[in-house]
């Protein structure tokens, strides 16, 4: 509980997020690059898709980083709002961006490999529809927040529609399942054994990894900011801005 | 916990649950239009409004496929009942005997189904192709040898 309460002073925060961000990013491009090698080159054609098929390696990672920045900053958001812990406001805040950014991939990725394979850029399935009312809520608290002339109004606003606004998750997970869609099944993210060949999933796990990690370091990247300019009338960051 | 924090916790808990109570039965109800499509067995048995825009998903029958130029036709089955599609236009490239594919049409009076467009559906399985001839194969062995390919 002390590390706890250390690391979400904002100075503390600032410091240790510093150190970290950098490992963080490398780690990234580490995974990025041996991911996408593995996936574009290592692993085998598919046997209905054939090469198309590859872009599964960009677009569900992005599509699952879409729900997992939305679940966080969602949590965030609450502790923030219950616990009115200040650092948990910025996290959550500085994670709506990353979060739109993630579903808009997953869109556009998705869309490009529709119309291929299903025969038409977009439709209005319940997984595909939900998946843009997920976008339309991170606009609406990134919108919402910068609406506010005072920044703590702003978080709890934008916050209460971050929690409000998780109802749509399970929505969209289980959309494939509750009702006939274009869109198909699960195929990692299910009780049973992935039906993904080894050599797909591999590679498939490891960008995960990569987006998982890309989140981690752009969200402390822009919470350190957001957290410089909140206290900038604080003393430690008036000391810091000098030393520069 | 303080108490404010508790009585917090509690709003924001109780704000949630009703949120969640109130979306399901939205969902609830609008049940049968979020289907994208409906299933042979359902234009058989229920009476669909002729003249209306519909979409109806099952598999293309194996042998049923007759091309005319780009004119085609064929059955689509939920394994239950069978619908006679007629389309013409560009089939998109996952469209072959056996697979899943989603027509968007009108039923006309003779019970065939006129496509204004044909989707290909994919399931959730990817492997190499090897690995899908090896479980061909294996399905097709006689019983005794199929435990070697499980």
């Amino acid at each position: 509980m002390n590390f706890f309460h250390r690391f979400a002073s904002p100075r503390e925060f600032f410091r240790i997020a510093g150190y970290t961000v950098p490992w963080l990013g490398g780690a990234t491009l580490i995974l990025i690059v041996v991911g996408l090698y593995l996936g574009l080159f290592v692993a085998p054609a598919d046997y209905q898709q054939g090469e198309s098929y590859r872009i599964i390696f960009i677009h569900v990672p992005a599509a699952w980083m879409s729900l997992f920045v939305y679940m966080s900053m969602a949590g965030a958001a609450a502790v923030g709002l219950i616990w009115k812990i200040k650092l948990a406001h910025v996290i959550a805040m500085s994670s709506a961006p990353i979060g739109a950014s993630f579903t808009l991939l997953a869109l556009i990725t998705g869309s490009l490999w529709g119309k291929p394979m299903w025969g038409t850029w977009w439709v209005w399935d319940a997984r595909l529809t939900s998946e843009l009312i997920l976008l339309f809520l991170y606009l609406g608290i990134m919108a919402l927040y910068a609406a506010f002339e005072e920044r703590r109004s702003g978080q709890q606003a934008a916050g209460i529609l971050a929690v409000v606004g998780v109802i749509n998750i399970p929505i969209i997970h289980y959309s494939v399942q509750w009702w006939n869609t274009l869109h198909q099944g699960a195929t990692v993210t299910k009780f049973s054994a992935p039906s993904i060949h080894l050599s797909m999933l591999i590679p498939l796990l490891i960008m995960a990894a990569a987006f998982m990690l890309f989140y981690a370091a752009t969200v402390l990247a822009r919470a350190r900011w957001e957290v410089l300019d909140q206290e900038r009338r604080s003393t430690w960051v008036n000391e810091y801005l000098e030393q520069l | 916990m303080t108490p404010t924090q508790r009585q917090r916790l509690l709003v924001v808990s109780v704000v949630f649950v009703g949120i969640s109570i109130a979306s399901g039965l939205t969902l609830l109800a609008f049940k049968e239009n979020l289907l994208y499509f409906v299933t042979p067995t359902e234009i058989k048995t229920t009476e669909l409004p002729k003249e209306r825009l519909l979409r109806v998903g099952g598999l293309v029958v194996e042998g049923t496929v007759q091309r005319d130029g780009i004119q085609v036709q064929f059955d689509l089955t939920d394994t239950a009942n069978a619908v006679t599609v007629v389309y013409s236009g560009i089939l998109p490239d996952l469209f072959r005997e056996g697979q899943g594919i989603i027509a968007n049409g009108k039923l006309t009076d003779d019970g065939t189904f006129m496509a204004s467009q044909v989707l290909a559906k994919h399931d959730e399985n990817y492997m190499p192709p090897e690995v899908a001839d090896a479980l061909q194969q294996a399905k097709n062995l006689p019983e005794k040898f199929k435990e070697k390919y499980r």
